[in-house]
């Protein structure tokens, strides 16, 4: 039997988790994690990097019915969809696999089972754990990291029900390409996998409740985001109120209420992105000091719970719920259970990112929250038109946004469309984490020719103006 | 890893300094942003901040050590439970620490020890832990807002100080002042940075007022013999010219001071730990406000000089006081200082003694006073001087004995101009 007494126990092997038990391992901790499906969580399962695999197939299709503009001819080019799909669950298997060996190397022991809390013993937290195979087994740890995530929120009425109504879980691993699809709600989740759908020759209807697509983003990006969607073929109603699933044999029919106007459409599949909820049920959480509200774990700035000694990260202890959120949550709370000097996180500096086509990417305020909170801002604004590298590559649908401080010079937000740009952002980040100002931005010599030249253009023009604009 | 902690440039043009203490022991643990010495020059005491974390491995230089060049090793920092090296992360072998000095070079050196070697005009090379850590964005706020980041600390990666801290310094102006008592005011108050020199005036008076023990001895003196002479000689200044002069009182009595302490030598003295320092020269500090605090330009071996050359002198010294433009030998030094508020109209006050001196001479207003002349009464103009003295070296008597030698002087002032 191995030992069962750890510095620290990892409840949930997701991207919060399994970093929190690496950090650990390396600050000497003794650590376990209990994971209860699959090392690397949603994340790298059934979230960000699946669906990664299947938007670069969907990339690939669009960019095959678009070969004329580049001077290639393939006549009628097609897909194996299973074979699509298969690829993403490959690529899952083969980071969660990198997972569980990277564990291995920092001789981290992996429980696959349910953990909950269940007392304490002396000074030490008990953590029973109910493995696969039915059996249990008590842990014992100074500490305990709750990072157990979350998932698909189920509105009534629109719970996945195993043919029609799929939540992303199900999205992910269709049998076959649905020909009409609904995807209900525009953030992340939704638009990534309406923009999936559509690059891959489904009909889709984006709806959202809101007035806008993808609403926490600046306005104009989600101008930008549903004229490109339009442009694709995607249907787009915001503002919208989903009526009552009719469910038939064959198909769905439902009344979708926008702009005045009620919609009697008719799908084969529709996608359920309305949000997430914490996993919180049956880790023992009950009478003890933890405090759970709408589904995610109370928690102070160093990810602190009601309960000493117990922390909890990423998704279920509440927004944004990014991984990387969670992985950066988990490095600062083991730093700070080692006894390390951390800095509390600021939500206005983590960067989110959505896949879809055109990709959007953005950090801290947007222009109307900047002004919301009283300040008074500068903006400047570049479009890819006048980038050379995007001209080049054929991808000149493309934004940059940038949001000063008019008095300080504090890169309040940066926000952007447009190809590659997930891969940009983080110029921005680092700008706003290392509290650099337009003076340092200005300064910096950008390499020609990328599509990075239009973040440095994007400062200017908030200030002298744009060169090449 | 281990590395070397070197010694920081207070300023640009500083080459050396003290290393007046460590506040970390050899074997301590140290985390990024840690106080880990002090550092002295004339001009200002700093912190040094620990830029790593890690175990102060081996002191190189013990704390009192005065001459230690920038960056020169001060210090190794290991990581926890690593050797300490032999030779510093520089690669040269660990010198020999500077041996202390013995008693007699030390009492040698004391008086010199306020005066520097002319300062260097080359550049140092860098400044390490003399520069302030602070993101621009936080540098930028901090400028506009008037705050000082030297007074700030900094929460940010290593120490470094980011918008938070200068914003909660901006919100709570006493909470950067490192332990002073936060001002209660209803009405609000507006919150100035300190000046280097304001801080320098703090910590040197603050030092002289609660470790030299001041005792005060005060003397009226009638001033109308040394009037009458003044008037006498002022007209014998040429009109115009290379030769013209223009004696004030206080140039005559910065001459009577220095012929009372040549005369009087007791008073012309340092106390030091181990050693009374008796002083060759008379060098009088006379105090000249300026425009943000004080600073005390010196007439060298003033019992020599005519009262013409220390007239001109002290004319020029004063304007170039005012204009901040005194080179450092110019007011770093000194034996005895004078402070005149005379022109204020004050009846009398009392200063605080410029260490390592052990007097000072506060003069207030002559004014026309009644004074009993023989049996009757007469009118005289009187001033009334008080000498603050550091009763370590210098006793009551002895003190009483100066006053009264410097009020013969200025009572039969033809001893000024022989």
């Amino acid at each position: 039997m191995s030992t069962t007494e750890f510095d620290l126990v990892v409840i949930g092997g997701g991207p919060g988790g399994y970093v929190a038990a690496l950090r650990a391992a390396q600050l000497k901790l003794s650590v376990a994690v209990v994971e209860a499906n699959h090392l690397g969580g949603i994340c790298l399962n059934w979230g960000c990097i699946p669906t990664k695999a299947l938007l670069r197939a969907s990339e690939i299709n669009h960019l095959l019915h678009d070969l004329g503009q580049f001077g290639f001819a393939a006549d009628n080019p097609r897909f194996d969809f299973q074979k699509v799909v298969a690829r993403s669950r490959a690529v899952s298997k083969q980071l969660s696999g990198g997972v569980a060996h990277l564990l291995k190397k920092a001789k981290v022991p992996v429980f696959d089972g349910l953990a909950k809390l269940s007392g304490v013993s002396g000074k030490k937290r008990k953590i029973e754990v109910t493995l696969k195979d039915g059996a249990k087994t008590v842990l014992t740890a100074t500490n305990v990291i709750l990072a157990t995530g979350a998932r698909a929120r189920a509105l009534p009425g629109l719970e996945p029900d195993g043919k029609f109504v799929w939540s992303y879980r199900e999205a992910l691993v269709p049998e076959e390409l649905p020909k009409r699809l609904l995807v209900i709600g525009s953030g992340a989740i939704g638009t990534e996998f309406a923009s999936f759908y559509r690059n891959m020759g489904s009909e889709v209807t984006l709806v959202e409740v809101a007035d806008r697509v993808l609403p926490v983003e600046d306005e104009e990006i989600s101008k930008l985001a549903r004229t490109a969607f339009e442009k694709q073929g995607m249907k787009v109603l915001t503002g919208a109120k989903v009526g009552p699933l009719k469910k038939s044999s064959l198909e769905v029919n439902v009344d979708i209420e926008a702009g005045g106007k009620t919609h009697s459409l008719t799908f084969d599949r529709v996608i359920s992105a309305v949000g997430i909820v914490g996993n919180v049920e049956n880790i023992g959480l009950e009478g003890t000091r933890i405090v759970v509200e709408k589904t995610h774990i109370v928690t102070d700035e160093l990810c602190r719970t009601g309960e000493s000694g117990v922390y909890a990260i990423g998704d279920v202890a509440g927004a944004p719920w990014l991984a990387h959120k969670a992985s950066h949550e988990a490095v600062m709370c083991v730093e700070s259970i080692a006894g390390r000097h951390v800095h509390p996180i600021d939500a206005t500096k983590i960067p989110g990112c959505t896949y879809c086509r055109p990709q959007i990417a953005s950090v801290g305020y947007t222009e109307a929250k900047a002004k919301a909170a009283g300040y008074e801002v500068r903006v400047g604004r570049f479009p890819f038109i006048g980038n050379g590298k995007a001209i080049a590559m054929g991808e000149v649908d493309g934004l940059v946004k940038t949001v000063f401080d008019a008095k300080t010079g504090e890169l309040l937000g940066a926000h952007m469309i447009g190809a590659e740009v997930t891969e940009m952002i983080q110029g921005y980040v680092i700008a706003r984490s290392g509290e650099l100002t337009e003076a340092e931005l200005k300064e910096t010599v950008f390499p020609h020719p990328t599509i990075s030249e239009s973040m440095h253009e994007a400062v200017l023009a908030a200030y002298d103006g744009a060169l090449h604009f | 890893m281990a590395t070397d902690i070197l010694m920081p440039a207070l300023s640009p043009t500083m080459t050396e300094g003290k290393l007046s203490r460590w506040l970390k022991q050899e074997g301590d643990k140290v985390s990024s942003g840690d106080v880990i010495a002090e550092i002295e020059t004339d001009k200002a005491t700093m912190e040094v901040e620990a830029v790593d974390e890690g175990v102060l491995g081996r002191i190189l230089v013990p704390a009192g050590t005065e001459g230690v060049a920038v960056n020169a090793p001060i210090a190794i920092l290991v990581d926890d439970g690593e050797a300490v090296p032999d030779a510093t992360a520089s690669g040269n072998a660990v010198a020999e620490a500077p041996k202390e000095k013995s008693a007699v070079e030390q009492a040698a050196a004391a008086p010199a020890a306020k005066v520097p070697q002319a300062a260097s005009n080359a550049p140092t090379k860098s400044a390490p832990a003399g520069r302030v850590f602070a993101s621009p964005l936080a540098k930028r706020i901090a400028k506009d807002a008037g705050v000082n980041l030297a007074n700030v600390k900094g929460s940010g990666p290593n120490g470094r100080i980011v918008k938070r801290d200068v914003e909660a310094a901006k919100t709570a102006p006493a909470a950067a002042s490192k332990g002073a008592a936060a001002p209660v005011a209803p009405g609000g108050f507006i919150s100035t940075p300190l000046s280097s020199m304001r801080k320098v005036i703090a910590r040197r008076l603050t030092e002289s007022k609660t470790t030299v023990p001041h005792f005060y001895v005060s003397i009226d003196m009638q001033l109308d013999a040394l009037l009458a002479l003044r008037s006498q000689l002022n007209k014998a200044s040429p009109e115009d010219g290379p030769d013209a002069f223009k004696l004030s009182v206080n140039d005559m009595l910065v001459k009577a001071a220095a012929l009372a302490l040549r005369r009087v030598p007791g008073l012309n003295v340092s106390f030091t730990e181990d050693a009374l320092i008796q002083y060759n020269d008379v060098d009088i500090s006379i105090a000249v406000s300026i425009p943000d605090g004080l600073i005390t330009p010196i007439i060298r071996q003033a019992d020599k000089k005519t009262l013409r050359e220390i007239s001109n002198e002290t004319k020029d010294l004063v304007a170039r006081a005012r204009a901040g433009k005194l080179k450092p030998e110019e007011f770093q030094g000194g034996s005895f200082s004078i402070s005149n508020m005379g022109m204020f109209g004050v009846t009398s006050f009392s200063a605080i003694i410029n260490p390592p001196q052990a007097g000072i001479l506060a003069i207030a207003a002559g004014e026309k006073r009644a004074v009993v002349k023989g049996d009757a009464l007469a009118v005289a103009t009187v001033m009334t001087a008080t000498l603050s003295a550091d009763h370590r070296v210098v006793d009551g008597a002895l003190g009483a004995q100066w006053m009264s030698t410097l009020r013969s002087i200025v009572e039969n002032p033809i001893a000024l101009v022989i």
